[in-house]
């Protein structure tokens, strides 16, 4: 069945900025999520130099037998990443388009935001959350608890 | 006399005509969020950063007040009391924002308070103030100018954005309110008109 699990926002240094689940997971320790974030980050700097042409993206998608993990990088460097269901459709349509855009609306916009901070911002919380739950819903994937 | 050198006409032979005048939005959004940090950096503590807006905002609204009541109003200036409310209320509301605001309203217990309501504001559009910022309303630079245009025709006022919840949206609405000096002198101008 289809269905968004979860996003995580990765900073130009590697940082995590910002991490929401959106069906119910086993709990990752805050430690260990900061740690695989970065390792993900380094991983991706790691893929791009391997490329034979130069100006790779790096990752781009994981695939495992339980989960997708799409991989997007912007041109400033930030790095989104959507855990999702395998197969699920337009998954990293979802996350080039919708997601960026509200982050470039809600985060970018916002005076009271510092780049390569964790994001704050609590409109950009409700509208992500607002956007992947009904993308879920339209696939029925349960709500999770809030 | 002012003709350039190149083209036909000059900036000044062309005629000063309204026009749409329109921005991007998110370029708005940028350069406001500029602003505010612009000001951030240089105040201590939230109302001083309120002020610092409020600031910029009141050069705004003297200009515009001229600006507007030359291109819409044809040399026309209000000097009633409600007449001027109304022109903030719809000309100006209009040229900023392409819309008239919500609610204009007279304050239940002063009467020399009155109200502009709105909801998505451009301004607060984007913007969400973090919790230790407590009441500050980034509509702060609107109230500057509604300051501006008020004081610029002869109704000074004491100006203020604030956040008011309503039952039932999301999103808190947007309320300037506007307390008057010398109310009575006002009323008694109206009336002498």
């Amino acid at each position: 069945m289809p269905g968004i699990y979860s996003l995580w926002i990765v900073g130009r240094n590697g940082g995590l900025l910002y991490s929401r689940d959106f069906v119910q997971l086993p709990p990752i320790e805050f430690n260990d999520k900061l740690r695989l974030a970065s390792s993900w980050f380094g991983m991706c700097g790691i893929s791009a130099q391997l490329s034979p042409m130069p100006d790779s993206s790096g990752i781009q998608l994981l695939q495992a037998d339980t989960f997708d993990l799409h991989s997007f990088h912007t041109l400033t460097g930030t790095t989104f990443m959507l855990l999702a269901e395998p197969q699920t459709p337009d998954a990293a349509e979802l996350l080039r388009t919708t997601v960026y855009e509200l982050y470039c609306d809600y985060v970018l916009k916002n005076p009271f935001h510092e780049m390569d901070q964790v994001i704050k911002s609590e409109l950009f919380d409700q509208n992500v959350v607002a956007l992947l739950q009904a993308t879920n819903r339209r696939w029925g994937v349960g709500l999770p608890p809030q | 006399m002012f003709q350039s050198k190149y083209g036909s006409t000059g900036i000044v032979d062309k005629p000063f005509r309204p026009g749409k005048q329109e921005v991007a939005l998110s370029a708005f959004a940028y350069l406001f969020s500029e602003l505010v940090q612009y000001c951030q950096s240089r105040v201590s503590n939230i109302s001083e950063l309120e002020r610092k807006l409020d600031e910029v905002g009141y050069g705004v609204g003297l200009r515009l007040l001229e600006v507007l009541a030359y291109r819409e109003r044809g040399q026309r200036r209000e000097t009633r009391l409600l007449d001027m409310l109304k022109f903030v209320h719809s000309t100006l509301w209009r040229y900023l924002f392409g819309r008239q605001a919500r609610d204009l309203e007279q304050s239940n217990t002063a009467e020399d308070e009155y109200m502009i309501s709105d909801t998505d504001l451009f301004v607060t559009k984007f913007v969400s103030v973090p919790r230790e910022m407590g009441h500050l309303n980034p509509a702060a630079f609107v109230a500057g100018i509604v300051r501006g245009a008020l004081d610029g025709a002869g109704f000074p006022a004491r100006v203020t954005a604030h956040y008011v919840p309503v039952q039932g949206q999301p999103r808190p609405k947007t309320v300037i309110l506007m307390k008057f000096q010398n109310y009575q002198a006002i009323m008694q101008r109206d009336k002498q008109q």
